[in-house]
């Protein structure tokens, strides 16, 4: 999450939270043309917002996300028709008021990018994109549903959207809506009121691993910033931070949620990924299927697998992966200490041989070669509290 | 934070005391305040010799590495021991405990070259107002 490929600081594009954030001292990055919090000192930095939400509760401006509809009222099954072609899991399968995590792939089966998609109504979808991808994504949908009965609307920009994230995050936002929040299961949502916004979606999803909510509000600066205070004031009981993205980034990490241009990207594919149960081979053609049939029959040549390490040293995004004799295996896709775990963790693309749980591999750390193994992923999973009272 | 008056400054946030031949080095209040929650800390071996401006030790936080810059030619003599298990003394006493490295300075006029506290504290504060733009 580094600031590549910086522009100057004028030309990068700001969210309506943006002067909030600055008010609240926030270390501002450039993310993906963004200029976006990477953490609050102010308020205890990035170790402290990550146990916030792994313990407590946080909130993160993610405003910066796109959000493309697909819909249509007068030719049924169009949109669903449109949503399939253009992602790899099985959308049929959405109830409305439903969410799940997909891509929209290349015919390589490489990825455009991965989205939720949200079903709204019987004809009507929401895909929720990423930031430094939207340009791309939407230029991308509009072409590939041309052949499609139905309308494509870019809203990304009329919604805030915030991401509520943690084990109080279902008290905080209990006392600023009227939604029954304990019928939303995790990866649906619903419309409620929220802080007097009427029919405000709120999603039980999020990229932390942890239980949570992405609510979405209109975007002028006022109404962003009244739901944000809002939200802190809720919150204060259960000590509530604000999070940035560097948070955001180790949470997503110990949870194995990909980034993108790190875990997937136009060059990897889903197999290598690992996200076979999230690609619905038996659904029907879409687009990238026939690449990633052929990519089955042939076998993988790399693989994703959880690193912990064992030397000391940190493994950063792009080092390299060598094995005891100093021949490359692959990149560091993501890498950094955890702060739950109090490991230094990291994820990487191996050969298949040298991907078993415990096998040893050496990160190259500067001048120097660290030994790391293979551990089971995520790194880490939450106990959920349904599950434990049964 | 005060910048302690007797110190010298770099623009990479390197501070240096001189005293009688030898130089402490270690990096500024705005430096550990921009890197965040050190984690890490890599520094040379007794006898490694520096050269002003190259790099010669890593600080790493949760987010990011960070090299740091020697301010003068010079031998090491002495690397902070507290460090290895104790990274975080770098945020909590920058300008003291949390000093990286001893070294013997090749030339002891070669600080005189770096800024001073009110002159470093003027950089930072034009970086502040930068970055707040």
């Amino acid at each position: 999450m580094e600031s590549v490929n910086s522009p100057a600081n004028s030309a990068l594009r700001k969210t309506p939270l943006n002067a909030l954030h600055r008010r609240l001292g926030a270390k501002m990055v450039n993310f993906g043309g963004w200029d976006m919090p990477v953490a609050y000192p102010g308020s205890g930095g990035l170790v402290a917002e990550h146990k916030a939400v792994r313990n407590g509760v946080g909130v993160f401006d993610v405003s910066h996300m796109g959000d493309i509809r697909i819909h249509t009222e007068k030719h049924p099954g169009e949109a669903l028709r449109a949503v399939q072609h253009l992602t790899m899991n099985d959308a049929s399968k959405l109830a409305i008021g439903q969410a799940q995590y997909s891509a929209m792939l290349y015919p390589e089966g490489t990825f455009v990018d991965d989205v939720i998609v949200h079903r709204l109504g019987e004809d009507d979808y929401l895909l929720v994109i990423n930031a430094g991808t939207r340009e791309k994504d939407v230029h991308w949908v509009k072409k590939n549903t041309a052949g499609f009965d139905c309308a494509v609307d870019d809203l990304s920009d009329i919604y805030t959207q915030l991401a509520i994230q943690g084990p109080h995050a279902v008290d905080v936002l209990r006392k600023l809506t009227d939604a029954n929040l304990d019928s939303i299961k995790s990866y649906w949502f619903t419309h409620g009121i929220v802080c007097g916004l009427k029919n405000s979606l709120i999603a039980r999803t999020g990229y932390t691993g942890e239980d949570g909510f992405e609510i979405y509000i209109p975007s002028d600066v006022t109404t962003s910033e009244r739901v944000w205070n809002a939200v802190m004031e809720a919150g204060k009981e259960f000590a509530i931070l604000p999070c940035g993205l560097g948070a955001r980034n180790t949470l997503r990490l110990e949870a194995k949620m990909a980034l993108y241009e790190h875990e997937i990207s136009d060059t990897i594919n889903v197999w290598e990924a690992g996200l076979d149960r999230y690609c619905k081979m038996a659904k029907g053609n879409f687009l990238g299927r026939a690449a990633l049939e052929k990519a089955h029959a042939a076998g993988l040549a790399r693989t994703l697998v959880g690193l912990e390490m064992i030397d000391r040293g940190i493994a950063r995004d792009g080092y390299s992966c060598v094995d005891e004799h100093g021949k490359f295996l692959g990149v560091i896709t993501s890498g950094s200490p955890s702060p739950t775990l109090g490991k230094n963790i990291a994820l990487a693309y191996v050969p298949p041989p040298h991907s078993a749980l415990g096998s040893k591999v050496y990160v190259e750390v500067r001048a120097q070669r660290c030994k790391a193994q293979v551990v089971a992923t995520p790194f880490y999973k939450r106990i959920r509290k349904a599950s434990a009272k049964q | 934070m005060a910048y302690p008056t007797q110190y010298r400054y770099t623009k990479d946030h390197e501070w240096i005391e001189a005293k009688g031949g030898t130089g402490t080095i270690g990096i500024t209040d705005y430096a550990q305040h921009e890197l965040g929650d050190v984690v890490f800390v890599e520094l040379p071996k007794p006898g490694t010799k520096l050269a002003a401006g190259k790099t010669f030790a890593s600080v790493e936080s949760v987010k990011a590495v960070s090299e740091i810059y020697a301010p003068v030619d010079g031998e090491v003599v002495e690397a902070n021991p507290v460090l290895q298990n104790r990274p975080e003394t770098i945020n909590s006493e920058p300008h003291g405990a949390g000093w990286l490295v001893k070294i013997k300075l090749a030339n002891a006029a070669d600080v005189n070259g770096l800024m001073g506290a009110a002159a470093y504290e003027a950089y930072i504060e034009e970086k502040q107002k930068e970055a707040s733009a």
